[in-house]
């Protein structure tokens, strides 16, 4: 292994200035004459908006939909057959659709100036009835999100498989219904974004954090009527995203139009109320799924049907397709069996637009799909792994098309699994189960195993529907004049450390030293145009670009070098940063200062594409990778007052090659933390006129240091035979095991008492009311 | 989330404080450490037009203590608390409850004056004062008068005070060398707000035992007697108990569930039986 190269746990470069406070977020960006935007959003779910009235002295600092004329509202529409069409307004027209949409744009010198002008502003609102419920709103009759529809399904997926057979034959037939709650992303940096004219380089510049600084370009484009050449965006430092941040948000084209009417630079940062009430806006799935099996757990057959809350408006690049195309294509998961069937609706409903978070539908389907392993289990009397091992791909059998075709490249799962049986010590726990607690808790261990599908590629987003499919990556790689790497990427990194990573590609390869590779990243102006970073994408495609290039480069440079060391061009290798040829070597910035300062000494055969290379990179296969891992929990469940603590918890997880081990650890852990999150403490209730009730961060609980457990991750690592080497992508897999693992755990405590929950998060209302249900079931008195 | 206007004045004394809160006539709030009044102001759901700072007034982070008694001024800091600054014994109760409110930072600028007036239910200071038998000095305009902790909190953020007072000490009387008290609270996640809460203090030398149910959305309820909650082996009777909430409205079985559960572990803690 070279030194700083492919699987070293390098620290990361980027932490330097992270750790020190001076990263340079939006908040940051200080410009001569920069004005405050606030919003006025609407305070009710549904409603017709028939006027708004504006004091007579603010009149110049609000703006609303009738100045906005000409900007076209925001339009997602995936090509696929029967996606109903939203489209969302910068600002509310005629119809407020969601607590928090935005109604009127007002601009003063300071945030609390312009909040005092929205706060003058009043709404003559006729209120309409609120579609709260994904269930509810497919009912006939159901008030209409967008009356056009004739109904509030946004679109439809099927796998029509059958399980005819499967129910025919099938000795244990277990169903369950599972509801999983509103999120809000809570990245520790909200949404924010300057906007400007710049004059120089006669373009409207837009400074947003965002994961996605070209898709926001486009979208710029198709709503303000400018071309790619005119707008400009730069993403600086990104303190989070987890998904909140791959849009195009109305914000963004509020502020680009106000932008273009003045002549100063004009700037809104998301607060936490905003966040809190106009921005719930992930993971509310239903499931109510079957599944048939043998005695003795050999699956047979899944049923089921599915619903997303996908909110009031499609967004964008997305689309509201995605979450809901995904249950019906991920929901078997890893496992081996003959019968699918499944309907997933996206469902319009009166809350703020579905986007996809960490995980996006795999967090869910997991959950899903597991929770029937484990009752089966249950029927057929084996532990929860064993019924796993059953029914998972033998490593023998990879690279394996799943039942819907899914290619899993490689791996060894029920290897992966039996280590987290191991490292957690379920027979252990079983032996501890036998004893009552000295504090009268109830012990128990639950697991989960899945696969992630990541870093996929064109035809299957496009199968999907996403409207901007990702297609080639480019990677733009320079040597200076001192032998530096710059390496300018599309992909944008906003945790993930790809300032470390992608430079320990370029090492790993050309062996400059790694603190003189840079890597830049954010700014459309600078860098090749992508879809950026999202699904665990940008380690393959966006590190496969920089392999690509880093390869070229030493091609280039070992041409011009081998002709310094008066060889042939084959006979030299390129390593440490040097030239080599025997016992003679010339540095790469020897021979980058021949390029750029001495070109009378280059070979005449030289490449006059120089050392300036931009190279693009496609997987060989385009299904994406499919890292996996088995998460396992251990839980105490306090029976009197319904709290849950984690005990122990395990993630043994297969990433392919990794990059970075260190950087890997820190993603799975901020991972499992979000899964633990989802689990037991988050959720953003409404009420039945739509109302987000959390209002503020008393109400909507985060998992803390003291709710998150020492997770102790395991690796494998079983290098994909289709990318740059080896690498899978895997940064959402830690959000996707651990509302499975610790349901399956807490519901293993509840066991004795008859009692399980399906409804998350797992509230201490919701367990001590399953331990009461369960209680008057069967008579005990308490 | 940025407050509405408001001016400002720090005031030099109690009587300057209790004057402009009568001359504002409720349109004045008085701010110490501005851990609980702060996110209000941030959030708009207090837009007093004078914001008043006691936190200059020296008597209000006075600290003076006899040998049956220690009075803490109202802008003590609960860190100061924690840190162990009440001088004597028999005061153990206070540095416990105060490790645990909230976060560290938090404890930093919030006074324990600032949290009773607050008068938030599910706030420590409220329940576990009504346990230990406090009582709280106050002045205003028409002179000083002294309130026993039980009366001070009248329901959800509404405190006796009137429009012109300040609360300017509290008052704690020490245990006994035998006295206990147990405290347990129900959070579902460390340095929230919590679910329910039970205090108990038993001190058979001065005849108190006492039993604060508290975080029940109003103010706590105090069983002066806990006797009548024994059952004859002297432990905690769940029925008791039950009845007592019932009294209160509090009727929802999984929440009289948590709440027995936080005072019986309180029960225990301070090992009556």
């Amino acid at each position: 292994m070279v030194k700083y190269g492919i699987g070293a746990s390098v620290p990361r470069k980027e932490d330097d200035r992270f750790l020190r406070g001076r990263g340079q977020y939006v908040g940051d960006f200080r410009l001569a004459g920069m004005r405050e935007v606030a919003f006025v959003r609407s305070p009710v779910a549904h409603a017709r908006l028939k006027h708004l009235h504006i004091p007579e002295q603010f009149r110049g600092a609000v703006f609303t939909a009738a100045d906005l004329a000409g900007v076209k509202p925001i339009i997602s529409a995936p090509p696929l057959k029967g996606f109903k069409h939203s489209a969302e307004p910068i600002l509310a027209t005629d119809k407020v659709r969601y607590v928090g949409e935005m109604v009127a744009m007002c601009v003063a010198a300071t945030r609390a100036e312009a909040e005092d002008i929205a706060g003058t502003v009043t709404l003559d609102l006729d209120e309409l009835p609120a579609v709260t419920d994904m269930l509810a709103a497919c009912e006939p009759g159901s008030s209409l999100v967008h009356e056009d529809w004739g109904d509030n399904i946004f679109v439809e997926f099927s796998e029509n498989g059958s399980v005819a057979e499967a129910a025919r034959s099938a000795a244990i037939k277990v169903s369950k219904t599972i509801r999983t709650a509103r999120h809000c992303m809570f990245p520790m940096e909200g949404r924010g974004v300057v906007a400007y004219r710049d004059t120089r380089l006669r373009n409207l510049t837009l400074i947003t954090s965002t994961q996605f600084p070209n898709s926001v370009q486009t979208g710029l484009c198709e709503c303000l009527g400018l071309t790619h050449g005119n707008i400009r965006v730069i993403s600086p430092d990104v303190g989070g995203g987890f998904g909140y941040k791959g849009l195009l948000c109305r914000e963004e084209v509020a502020l680009g139009w106000l932008a273009m009417q003045m002549n100063y630079p004009v700037r809104w940062l998301e607060d936490c109320r905003e966040h809190l009430a106009a921005n719930a806006n992930c993971r509310e799935h239903h499931y109510h799924i079957t599944g048939y099996a043998t005695a003795d757990g050999k699956l047979l057959g899944i049923e089921c049907v599915g619903h997303v809350d996908a909110g009031a408006y499609s967004s964008y690049p997305v689309s509201s397709s995605v979450e809901a195309a995904q249950i019906a294509n991920l929901l078997p998961g890893p496992y081996v069996f003959s019968g699918y069937r499944c309907r997933a609706l996206a469902v319009a409903t009166n809350k703020c637009p579905i986007i996809p978070y960490r995980g996006v539908a795999r967090s869910g389907v997991c959950l899903a799909i597991e929770a029937v392993m484990d009752a089966i289990a249950h029927e057929a009397r084996l532990e929860p792994h064993e019924v796993r091992l059953r029914n998972m791909v033998r490593p023998e059998q990879m690279p394996f098309d799943n039942i819907l075709g899914k290619h899993f490249d490689s791996g060894d799962h029920p290897e992966c699994l039996r280590r987290a049986v191991e490292a957690i010590g379920v027979q252990k726990i079983r032996e501890r189960q036998k004893r009552p607690e000295v504090d009268g808790r109830k012990i128990g261990v639950g697991i989960s195993f899945f696969v992630e599908q990541g870093a996929h590629g064109t035809s299957v987003l496009a199968s999907w529907g996403r409207p901007i499919v990702p297609g080639y990556e480019q990677a733009q790689m320079k040597l200076t004049a001192d032998g530096e790497v710059e390496i300018h990427v599309g992909t944008h990194s906003h945790g993930q450390g790809h300032e470390t990573t992608y430079a320990q590609v370029a090492h790993e390869i050309l062996g400059v030293d790694i603190d003189m590779i840079k890597v830049v990243q954010g700014d459309t102006l600078h860098t090749p145009y992508s879809t950026a970073t999202w699904g665990s994408r940008s380690m393959v495609h966006g590190g496969g670009a920089v392999a690509r290039a880093s390869r070229i480069m030493a091609k280039r440079v070992g041409q011009i070098g081998a002709w310094l060391l008066q060889t042939d061009p084959d006979k030299v290798r390129v390593a440490d940063g040097k030239v080599i040829f025997g016992d003679s070597s010339v540095t790469l910035r020897e021979v980058a200062r021949v390029w750029y300062l001495q070109p009378q000494n280059l070979p005449a055969n030289v490449d006059a594409g120089g050392l300036d290379i931009t190279a693009g990179y496609r997987a060989e296969r385009d299904s994406g990778t499919f890292t996996y891992a088995a998460h396992a929990a251990v839980v105490a469940v306090d029976t009197a007052t319904g709290l849950v603590e984690i005990l122990d918890y395990v993630v043994v997880e297969d990433g392919g090659t990794l990059v970075n081990p260190m950087i890997v650890d820190g993603q799975i852990c901020g991972g499992t933390a979000q899964g633990i999150g989802t689990c037991l403490y988050e959720a953003m209730p409404f009420d039945a006129q739509g109302q987000p009730l959390a209002s503020t961060m008393i109400d909507y609980m985060l998992p803390g240091a003291t709710e998150v457990p020492n997770i102790r991750v395991l690796h494998m690592q079983t290098p994909s035979p289709y990318t740059e080497f080896g690498i899978k992508g895997l940064g959402e897999g830690g959000a996707v095991g651990p509302p499975a693992a610790i349901v399956s755990a807490v519901n293993d405590a509840l066991r004795p008492l008859d009692a399980e929950v399906f409804d998350l998060p797992l509230t201490p209302e919701r367990i001590l009311a399953a331990i009461e249900a369960a209680a008057h079931q069967q008579g005990t008195p308490r | 989330m940025k407050p509405a206007a408001f001016d400002f004045i720090r005031a030099g004394s109690v009587t300057e404080a209790s004057r402009h809160l009568k001359d504002a006539d409720g349109g004045a709030r008085v701010v110490a450490g501005g851990q609980s009044l702060g996110p209000m102001l941030n959030l708009r759901l207090a837009r007093p037009g004078l914001l008043i700072d006691i936190t200059g007034i020296p008597e209000l982070t006075e600290i003076s203590a006899t040998d049956d008694v220690v009075t803490i001024g109202a802008c003590v800091s609960t860190a100061n608390i924690e840190d162990g600054r009440l001088p004597g014994r028999g005061l153990e109760p206070l540095a416990a409850i105060a490790a645990n409110i909230a976060y560290r930072a938090v404890r930093n600028r919030g006074t324990i004056g600032g949290s009773l007036c607050h008068a938030d239910p599910a706030a420590d200071w409220g329940t576990t004062l009504c346990a230990l038998g406090a009582e709280y000095l106050i002045s205003g305009t028409n002179g000083k008068r002294r309130l026993p902790a039980d009366q001070f909190m009248i329901g959800a953020y509404e405190n006796a005070l009137a429009v012109d007072e300040v609360l300017e000490a509290i008052s704690i009387p020490r245990l006994s060398l035998n006295g206990t008290w147990g405290y347990h609270k129900v959070c579902r996640k460390a340095g929230e707000f919590a679910l329910a809460m039970g205090a108990i203090l038993h001190d058979p030398d001065r005849n108190v035992f006492r039993a604060v149910i508290g975080a029940i959305q109003g103010r706590p309820i105090v069983v002066a007697d806990a006797h009548e909650l024994q059952r004859s082996d002297r432990t905690l009777d769940e029925d008791a108990v039950i009845r007592v909430l019932e009294r209160h409205g509090i009727t929802n079985t999984l929440v009289c569930r948590q709440q027995f559960a936080a005072l019986s572990r309180a029960y225990v803690q301070a090992k009556i039986q």
